[in-house]
């Protein structure tokens, strides 16, 4: 009846499959075997994806409840139980889709891009497992089997970002990755801890079932739900690099330009959002950490973009725009605008992952150069690639009709409304806009025009291959047409994306006439001030342009606000004096060794001792005897003598 | 009658003295001397418990502890002859080659 | 004070005497000498208690047979006085606490059930040889035979241990 439907665990399990065969088999074979394993799971599992998709819309339509399915029993503890469930509703269906999707393009642009890189099959074996992990991710019917599929995809950052492990430097950057994550996964298990104890279970079903049923938390409040839904959106700042755990995402582009756009764009650090929007019934009953989430994501879209506008790697800047992008799906999610968090999310997969790889593109045409001082003047020698940058560069900029000015459209106007200062958020927000249409033009000005700034006979620019491009034209399309899910009123469409998911998220709110008008004012505000940020960057670096030595706020911004010299002065450097000085020479020179040699030690001493009494002396001998006669004396005569030694009269 | 305690009593002064001379003669057949008088002072235990409960269980044991001692003073005689020859004296403190 | 007692005490004290000069003798020949006297009381204490079988196997194998032995022993050695070495510090302090320790033991636990032991009696007729004899030949036979074994075993060892080297 519903075969796919029915076996949701095949979708993670081919590209698993994948991953095992490249890993283990992959390092003999051809090139052209380890594409066809990496794209044909990936691919099949997208196909399946889609048929599974199609199978749930027909179930829904009697059903009118999303599907969830348990397979077998992972945890039974008591009367806990964590399954490996899998379940699948409107909200995996985007999230499914843009998984398989997305990364599927990223797969066969990969095959271009890591053509001549040592390491080929361990690539797509951990490109596979990632893919593997998100899907589990977002199938996943509890909050444990979902922590699974977090930790797994952090674990392919990991791998991925200190891909080029020689390289002390990608390393580290793999290092601080996972670390960073850690801290936020911290909080997000004490949340589940939370959630366990009040709900006594994980499943998604039975926990969001049980809030519904309480009364919410009020304003200022820090109830139960307050603060699981905080140690949970800890987690997500982890993840999706919100303040203060962002510091791991500038570094990760360490990694290759693949990995950046797949996992640093479009799929893993959208984790957190997700993860905030299946819980959005635990969310909306705790106002204050909703206020706190739309906070976070505001500050962090507006911090962000005041670093992305000075960076000089082409990468940085994409990398800050993404934490940047990120904050606005949390200032969706934390608004109460769900559903325009997650259009967020999908459309910021298709630009950032189209930015992304045509900056990787770029990288490819000038062999390996990634400072844009370097560059210039690229856009008559690499065409496809700059009329593929140009899409991504006016999507996120926010002009219609390309995607981002519908999904970033949504979340202002959500915020705007918002009953707590959200007129300040949104402020905040528009501002956050106008710097992202700045330095993206930037970048498109410094990169593709501006006068040559390289050595032409040091440096041949060719265009990319096909296979290298054809995603990138798909990917183009889809920045321009994506938006178009959700056409607001004004333009006469229905929003077909928030009714697609209002079974999940609860009915879009009309607005009525006074809200028409003001989502209409607040749409040409909106162009106005990405028109703002262009028309600045055109001004600042058409024209010839020279690269100051950078002062004052210039270097402030430059250096990232000193955030990780801070970090390292108050948290790691405390942390490293405290592992070497206490933990290691106390603890484990001292205590530890101490007890494993005083053992070693004591037993010599007393081995020394009781060598003593091989004298070869025979009286000593003889008194030894003498010496366990009485105490066999003792034990035979002790009971019969002692009540006679202290009791007897004389 | 004299009290059988009287014996034991008796037995067990002989049986430490027998200890002190076990422990501090240095010439091995005094000590070997000390070891029978040790002996001897079991018997007259012995006999004692033998005539208190009327029983003649006790002197047969005293028999057999005698002649035992013979056949034992026979053997240790005969390796303390041998030692003496090896080692040259009579000390027991001289027999040390097991000394670290 | 009845006679028995007198020689008990008589008897008693030449043992004590006895043995204390086996301690203090230099010479192992005088420490062989003192031994025999101790034998000589303790048998006539043996004929005080009626065992007159007893005592006389006293005499005769101890100081007959064994005490010669020693004697002969001492004499076949040339033993010479005792050298004074003290070699053992443990002996020296250790010895003299722990012999009073075993002999404390040992009177304390007579002095506590010698309550429950009942008074001797003189008569012979218990104690007689024929007695000994029966109760010897009948169920201690085969300790018996055993001995006669040992005996056997002491004479071969005996012999394979004096023998000179060829």
């Amino acid at each position: 009846m519903r075969p796919i439907l029915e076996n949701l665990w095949i979708i993670p399990l081919l590209p698993l499959l994948g991953c095992a065969l490249n890993g283990l088999l992959g390092a003999k074979w051809p090139k052209k075997t380890v594409d066809a394993v990496a794209l044909g799971s990936t691919g099949l599992s997208f196909v399946l994806a889609i048929e599974a998709v199609r199978e749930f819309l027909g179930y829904y339509q009697s059903n009118y409840h999303a599907f969830v399915k348990p397979f077998f029993d992972w945890i039974v503890a008591g009367n806990f139980r964590a399954g490996f469930d899998l379940q699948m509703d409107q909200l995996t269906v985007v999230m499914v889709l843009v998984v398989t999707g997305v990364g599927f393009l990223i797969h066969i642009y990969s095959t271009g891009y890591m053509a001549h890189e040592g390491g080929y099959y361990r690539f797509f074996s951990y490109l596979n497992l990632f893919m593997f992990f998100m899907l589990i991710l977002v199938l996943a019917a509890n909050f444990a089997l979902l922590f699974v599929g977090w930790e797994g995809v952090g674990l392919c950052s990991y791998l991925l970002i200190g891909f080029y492990f020689l390289r002390k430097s990608a390393t580290n950057a793999g290092n601080k990755a996972f670390i960073v994550n850690r801290i936020g996964d911290f909080g997000f298990m004490l949340g589940m801890f939370l959630l366990f104890r009040t709900f006594h279970s994980l499943d998604f079903a039975a926990v969001f079932d049980a809030t519904s049923k309480l009364p919410p938390d009020a304003m200022g409040q820090f109830g139960t739900l307050t603060i699981a839904s905080l140690l949970l959106f800890m987690g997500a700042t982890g993840k999706s690099a919100q303040i203060p755990l962002y510091v791991w995402l500038p570094d990760a582009m360490e990694g290759p330009t693949p990995v950046s756009a797949l996992i640093h764009a479009a799929t893993m650090v959208t984790a957190g959002v997700y993860m905030v929007a299946r819980s959005h019934v635990l969310f909306t009953h705790a106002p204050t950490a909703m206020y706190v989430v739309a906070i976070v994501g505001c500050a962090t879209a507006f911090f962000a973009a005041t670093i992305g506008l000075v960076q000089s790697d082409i990468k940085k800047v994409l990398a800050y725009s993404t934490v940047s992008q990120l904050g606005y799906m949390f200032l969706g999610c934390g608004v109460g605008a769900f559903g325009a968090g997650i259009f967020h999310l999908m459309t910021h997969a298709f630009f950032k992952a189209l930015l992304f790889l045509a900056a990787g593109s770029v990288i490819h045409a000038m062999s390996g150069e990634q400072d844009m001082w370097g560059m210039g003047g690229l856009a008559s020698k690499i065409k496809v690639t700059f009329w593929c940058m140009l899409f991504g560069t006016i999507a996120i900029a926010g002009f219609p009709p390309f995607a981002a000015f519908f999904s970033k459209d949504s979340i202002l106007f959500s915020a705007y409304n918002y009953e707590h200062n959200g007129k300040a958020l949104y402020t905040v927000g528009l501002l956050a806009a106008v710097m992202t249409s700045f330095y993206m033009f930037r970048l498109i000005w410094l990169t593709f025009f501006t006068e040559k700034r390289y050595d032409e006979h040091h440096v041949h620019v060719h265009e990319s291959p096909l296979n290298m491009t054809v995603p990138l034209m798909i990917l183009a399309f889809l920045s321009l047409t994506g938006g178009w899910f959700a056409l607001p009123a004004l333009f006469g469409g229905k929003d077909y994306f928030a009714e697609f998911l209002a079974p999940v998220f609860g009915a879009a709110e009309a607005g009525g006439e006074a809200g028409q008008s003001l989502e209409h004012t607040l749409s040409i505000v909106a162009v106005v001030a990405a028109a703002i940020g262009l028309l600045v960057a055109w001004r600042m670096y058409t024209k010839k342009v020279k690269r100051r030595p950078s002062q004052g706020l210039h270097k402030v911004l430059y250096n990232k606000y000193y955030v990780d010299e801070l970090y390292h002065a108050v948290v790691v450097g405390p942390l490293v004096w405290l592992s070497r000085n206490v933990f290691w020479k106390v603890v484990d020179v001292g205590l530890v060794d101490g007890t494993v040699n005083g053992i070693a030690s004591g037993s010599r001493a007393v081995g020394d001792t009781v060598r003593q009494t091989q004298s070869g002396n025979t009286r000593s001998y003889a008194v030894w005897v003498l010496v366990g006669a009485i105490v066999v004396l003792a034990i035979i005569f002790w009971p019969i003598l002692h009540p006679a030694l202290f009791g007897e009269v004389r | 009658m004299v009290p059988t305690n009287y014996y034991l009593i008796l037995s067990a002064i002989l049986f430490g003295l027998g200890i002190v001379a076990f422990v501090f003669k240095r010439n091995v057949i005094a000590i070997f001397m000390a070891i029978e008088l040790m002996l001897n002072a079991v018997n007259l235990a012995f006999v004692a418990f033998s005539q208190s409960f009327g029983k003649v269980d006790g002197e047969v044991f005293v028999l057999f502890v005698i002649v035992v001692a013979a056949a034992e003073a026979t053997v240790g005689l005969g390796i303390i002859i041998l030692t003496a020859r090896n080692r040259r004296s009579l000390n027991v403190e001289r027999v040390d080659l097991l000394k670290l | 004070m009845t006679g028995a007692l007198v020689i008990f005490f008589a008897l008693a004290a030449l043992a004590v005497v006895g043995s204390v000069s086996l301690i203090l003798q230099r010479e192992p020949i005088h420490s062989a000498l003192s031994l025999i006297v101790v034998m000589v009381a303790l048998a006539g204490l043996y004929l005080l208690m009626g065992a007159e079988f007893v005592a006389a196997v006293q005499i005769i194998v101890y100081g007959g047979a064994i005490m010669v032995l020693f004697v002969f022993v001492i004499m076949l050695l040339n033993a010479g006085e005792e050298e004074r070495t003290n070699f053992s510090k443990l002996a020296t302090f250790a010895g003299i606490p722990l012999a009073l320790a075993v002999t404390g033991f040992i009177a304390a636990a007579i002095a506590h059930s010698s309550a429950s032991l009942p008074a001797p009696e003189p008569s012979g007729a218990l104690t007689s040889t024929k007695t000994l004899s029966m109760l010897l030949f009948s169920d201690f036979v085969y300790p018996f035979e055993l001995t006669s074994f040992l005996i056997l075993v002491a004479i071969l060892g005996a012999i394979v241990l004096a023998q000179r080297e060829n």
